[in-house]
């Protein structure tokens, strides 16, 4: 087992040779070969040579106390820490109140659950958009471009950009394992497409196509994460992807609170603070992570912000972390989405003196194509030796899904004019983009006239995030039933109209306040019976519980 | 961010499927070399076609609009339409809307039967998680089980290096237990045990044990006694079973037929069938399908405590859920046209030509590595590998060491430059010290074959010829 290990390591440094590094680097010590001489060395097996050899033989007893091995009592400490309320106990509740629904209508004051807990566009009725399914249906049964028929069912442009895909896919098949960072010829058309959008150059090397933005947050967290003395800067109120990635990978999460007076701004003053007072605390801040547009806040960044954010990152040494997967997602004409990497270049920022890592995703946007599990990072800033590893860790999963891959390159470059498909193609994206922005509007509307209600408008992203100001009563209720005030106000809500929310707690706030999100999702024909039921049931509650 | 300031769980992993020799392979193919890649399990890449049925399927649930359209029988078969329509009823939104955390109830529920169906015993579909690939259920279930670098994973030497490379990110330590190369690959429960007692001795907690069956790169088939033996020893030692079975339709002989771990489990009866905890994987990558970039993969769970359940579950919501399409890739692999449905026969063909090919190709390299000057090949009884012992002379050996490299590494390198054939270095998925090997799958064309092999012999024996000294070679 030694020479397993010893011919990882050797790998290892090959590797490296090969790219011309010093060895110095890489050469982690191999643990000392200190377990007795065996009887019989080619036979029987060696122990591992993980890092626990350099200790003292410890004589402690097999952990085995209970008869069954995974229990709660000794599962990874990391999985039980991290917590994910965006499908947590109300979506259960929630879950069991529609199985029940079924059979029992006339026990409950309305007859359906309307998820408004989760960013998930077509699960509550909007459609695809009709050019990306075209070339998606295309690419995955091929021979359907050998039929005549096709093109009586397919738009032409649709099978063209079919073709061009499919003539980067070595052999057209769409069922093999592509290279680790996504088929090449996609990865051009994104970095094309980031150019478009920016006016600076992307370079496909620098992007990793992934099974949704999620899987390439894990992996940055995994790299930038050894232990609790590593932290990360994360917004609050923030989407909890980033809280529970954190705590799976064992780092700490460096909170900067957003001011939801001045419409969840971010000021540098704060983040500087915070970043001190974990530094005082011997945490090492690795990176800061910023959601723009914001979940659940809404807000867009103005350019100015974004600068001032780029500037601190550079001066403090962080990895900035840019979860743009909201790009698409603006609905005030007084803001406008400017991505991290055009800030960072317009400051004259280049390739090789900032790190950042931009997210974007299938799932968001107008096209929401959250079950097709599609989105990339473009990496750029990061030495090649660092850049290595990630790709080590891109290829252990092998390779995201190809449909989703495929996505990701249309969503990055969508028909243009004088395509066949552009006129509908832009008719179905801004009737969903405006339709957003109107319910978002009517939402936000609606939950300001509420009493104790405050809501900040939805700039952008999918959600609203009104701010409740609890009568004491109700706080006092909630303890007694031993929930979180929002939670308590959260179910309450549930059981009386089916509407499903999440509570603030499930993103971070202000101690003392409490808020919930909802999404701006449901279709408009169901907008005006929700604020109707929203509102009946807030009047009762505050009824119940007024001082 | 500095290479320094890394996670050293991350440099230290190593996948060495996608490592150095494929990234040689990858230079010299942009160079203009025609390359051979044999390095991976991905059968389409390798010219095999994807079944037709499953394609008009998922092709229809892509793009719903074409159900609408009068013209779609002519384009589509009556019971691709059908299974289109059932799978859209089982979404929320069609393939654009997140599912379930663990995926579609209605698809679980057909893994579920396609369970019962071939085992004999009932399966809960609750247990069952589909995943975006088996990599990933792996990836989950070792998360919940390592703890820290004291919490070990009992792993077959040689391995499929997604144990090992998961197992460091995590932390945790892999234990290996050693399959024996002069007997078909065996498992010999005696080897387990000293593993476990070896590595209790240094303060290691045995907490999980992997077989993979069929091996990966071996290609061994368990035999049933083999199974019960693993059993009541994952019972006494108080393990999980992890029970990597993605080969499990990749059979190429007659005496040892898949069995799955849970069916023996189950014909054990009390205690163990109510008490080995046992987690089972499967994927549409493998097999006759070949689905490799689908990404889809279930595991399902058998004694494992409802708390824990609800543990795993939670850390697949923050994913979110799986990928749709794949998801009724699965539902339709487990649950595929029956005899009087139309696509039937050509999904039989289909598909009985391929497994047929691969049983053939198995013999063909198999016999072909034997044939070889100092090459041992065990047969390929299951999975998609042939696992040659390349013996070096201690003159290559030596060359390997003046140029810095793993002797397994530099045979397949030079063996890359000469042919353009990329494999793995037995290295990557660990072997005995002094043995060496290398990994090739058995995908290439069958027409190929031949000069494949002819081409793998002219170079071997060169090599072999130039560098065989006087006093003999590695031995076994």
């Amino acid at each position: 087992m030694r020479r397993f290990l010893a011919s990882q390591a050797k790998g290892l440094v090959d590797q490296t040779r090969r790219h011309h590094h010093k060895s110095r680097l890489f050469l982690s010590p191999l643990p000392s070969l200190s377990s007795p001489p065996l009887p019989n060395p080619a036979r029987s097996p060696l122990v591992s040579l993980s890092r626990f050899l350099s200790s003292t033989s410890d004589m402690s007893a097999s952990d085995s106390t209970s008869s069954l091995p995974v229990t709660l009592d000794n599962i990874n400490p990391k999985v039980l820490k991290c917590e994910y309320a965006v499908r947590g106990e109300i979506v259960n509740i929630a879950q069991k109140l529609q199985e029940d629904l079924k059979t029992n209508k006339d026990a409950y004051p309305f007859d359906e659950i309307i998820y408004c807990n989760i960013g998930n566009p077509q699960s509550l009725g909007q459609l695809p958009i009709r050019f990306f399914r075209e070339v998606l249906a295309l690419c995955d049964h091929t021979s359907l471009l050998d039929e005549s028929e096709t093109h009586g069912l397919f738009s032409t442009d649709a099978i063209d950009r079919a073709w061009k895909i499919l003539d980067t896919i070595p052999g057209r098949a769409t069922g093999a394992y592509s290279h680790s960072q996504g088929i090449k010829g996609l990865r051009d058309t994104i970095a094309a497409g980031i150019e478009a959008r920016d006016g600076f150059p992307a370079d496909p090397n620098d992007i990793f196509l992934t099974d949704g933005a999620s899987p390439a947050v894990h992996m940055m967290m995994q790299l930038l994460l050894s232990s609790e003395k590593d932290g990360i800067l994360c917004p609050i109120p923030q989407y909890p992807l980033y809280s529970a990635s954190i705590a799976l990978h064992g780092g700490s999460l460096v909170p900067y609170y957003l001011d939801e007076a001045t419409g969840w701004g971010l000021e540098i003053s704060d983040l500087k603070k915070q970043l001190e007072e974990a530094r005082s605390k011997g945490i090492t801040v690795r990176a800061l992570v910023v959601i723009n547009p914001g979940n659940p806040t809404g807000q867009v960044l103005g350019e100015e912000n974004q600068r001032d954010i780029v500037n601190f990152c550079k001066q403090e040494g962080l990895v900035l972390l840019a979860d743009e997967v909201y790009q698409e997602n603006v609905y005030v004409p007084d803001k406008k989405f400017h991505s991290f990497k055009k800030v960072a270049r317009s400051l004259g920022h280049g390739e090789k003196d900032f790190a950042l890592v931009s997210f974007q995703s299938v799932s968001k946007g107008y096209y929401g194509e959250c079950g097709k599990r599609g989105g990339y990072m473009e990496v750029t800033g990061f030495t090649s030796d660092v850049r290595e590893q990630i790709y080590k860790m891109a290829s252990v999963n092998l390779c995201s899904n190809i449909s989703g891959q495929i996505l990701a390159s249309l969503v990055m470059s969508p028909p243009k004019p004088g395509d066949d498909s552009y006129d509908s193609y832009m008719a179905e994206r801004d009737g969903i983009l405006s339709s957003m922005a109107k319910r978002a509007k009517t939402l936000e509307e609606a939950l300001n006239n509420l009493e104790g209600l405050t809501c900040n408008r939805a700039e952008g992203a999918m959600y609203l995030f009104p701010q409740i100001k609890l009568p004491q009563k109700a706080i006092e209720a909630a303890e007694a039933a031993k929930t979180a005030p929002d939670a308590f106000y959260c179910k309450r809500l549930l059981n009386a109209t089916g509407i499903v929310v999440v509570p603030g707690s499930g993103f971070g706030q202000v101690p003392g306040t409490w808020h919930f999100r909802c999404t701006i999702l449901p279709q408009e024909d169901k907008i005006p019976a929700i604020v109707n039921r929203l509102t009946e049931f807030h009047k009762s509650f505050m009824d119940e519980f007024r001082e | 961010m500095e290479y320094e300031s890394l996670n050293e769980n991350v440099k230290k992993c190593q996948y060495a499927v996608r490592g150095e020799l494929y990234l040689r392979a990858s230079e010299l193919q942009k160079e203009g070399k025609k390359i051979i890649f044999t390095n991976v399990g991905n059968p389409h890449a390798m010219g095999q076609k994807p079944l037709t049925f499953p394609r008009q399927v998922v092709a229809l649930c892509q793009a719903p609009f074409l159900l609408d359209d009068p013209n779609v029988g002519m384009l589509f078969p009556a019971d691709a339409i059908a299974r289109a329509k059932h799978y859209l009823s089982l979404t929320s939104g069609g393939l654009g809307a997140y599912s379930d955390s663990r995926g579609l109830p209605g698809v679980r529920k057909e893994v579920a039967e396609f369970i019962e169906r071939r085992d004999g015993y009932p399966s809960d579909p609750e247990l069952i998680f589909l995943t975006d690939g088996a990599s990933k259920g792996v990836m989950q279930i070792l998360n919940c089980v390592i703890r820290n670098e004291r919490d070990g994973i009992l792993v077959p030497v040689p391995q499929y290096p997604l144990y090992s490379a998961t197992i460091s990110l995590l932390g945790g330590s892999l234990v290996p237990y050693y399959l024996e190369e002069s007997e078909n690959w065996g498992l010999d429960v005696n080897n387990l045990r000293q593993s476990v007692a070896q590595a209790r001795s240094q303060g290691i907690s045995i907490r999980a044990m992997v077989i993979i069956n069929p091996g990966n790169p071996t290609g061994q088939c368990l035999s049933e006694a083999n199974l019960r033996e693993i059993l009541e020893f994952c019972h006494k030692e108080k393990l999980v079973l992890l029970g990597d079975e993605v080969y499990q339709q990749n059979i190429y002989q007659d005496e040892r037929p898949f069995i799955s771990s849970r069916k023996v489990l189950m014909e054990m009866g009390s205690p163990f069938s109510k008490e080995v905890q046992l987690v089972s994987f499967h994927t549409v990558s493998k097999g006759y399908w070949g689905e490799c970039g689908q990404r889809g993969g279930y595991f399902e769970m058998t004694n494992i405590p409802p708390r824990s359940v609800e543990e795993i579950y939670k850390v697949a919501s923050i994913a979110l859920s799986p990928n749709v399409s794949a998801q009724i890739f699965m539902g339709l692999m487990v649950n595929p046209p029956k005899p009087g449905d139309i696509s039937y026969d050509q999904f039989a063909r289909e598909s009985k030509g391929i497994l047929e090919s691969l049983r053939r190709k198995a013999r063909i390299m198999t016999d072909g590595f034997n044939s070889c000057k100092n090459v041992v090949c065990n047969f390929t009884e299951g999975a998609m590998y042939s696992f040659p012992q390349i013996k070096l002379p201690p003159g290559a050996i030596q060359a390997a060491k003046q140029a810095g490299k793993v002797p397994d590494v530099f045979y397949c390198l030079k063996l890359l430059e000469a042919t353009g054939i990329s494999t793995v270095p037995g290295s990557g998925f660990g072997q005995k010290e002094g043995v060496f090997h290398l990994r090739t799958t058995i995908l290439p064309a069958e027409e190929e074959m031949p000069e494949i092999m002819d081409s793998f012999k002219k170079f071997n024996d060169g090599f072999m010829a130039q560098y065989e000294s006087n006093f003999g070679y590695s031995r076994m």
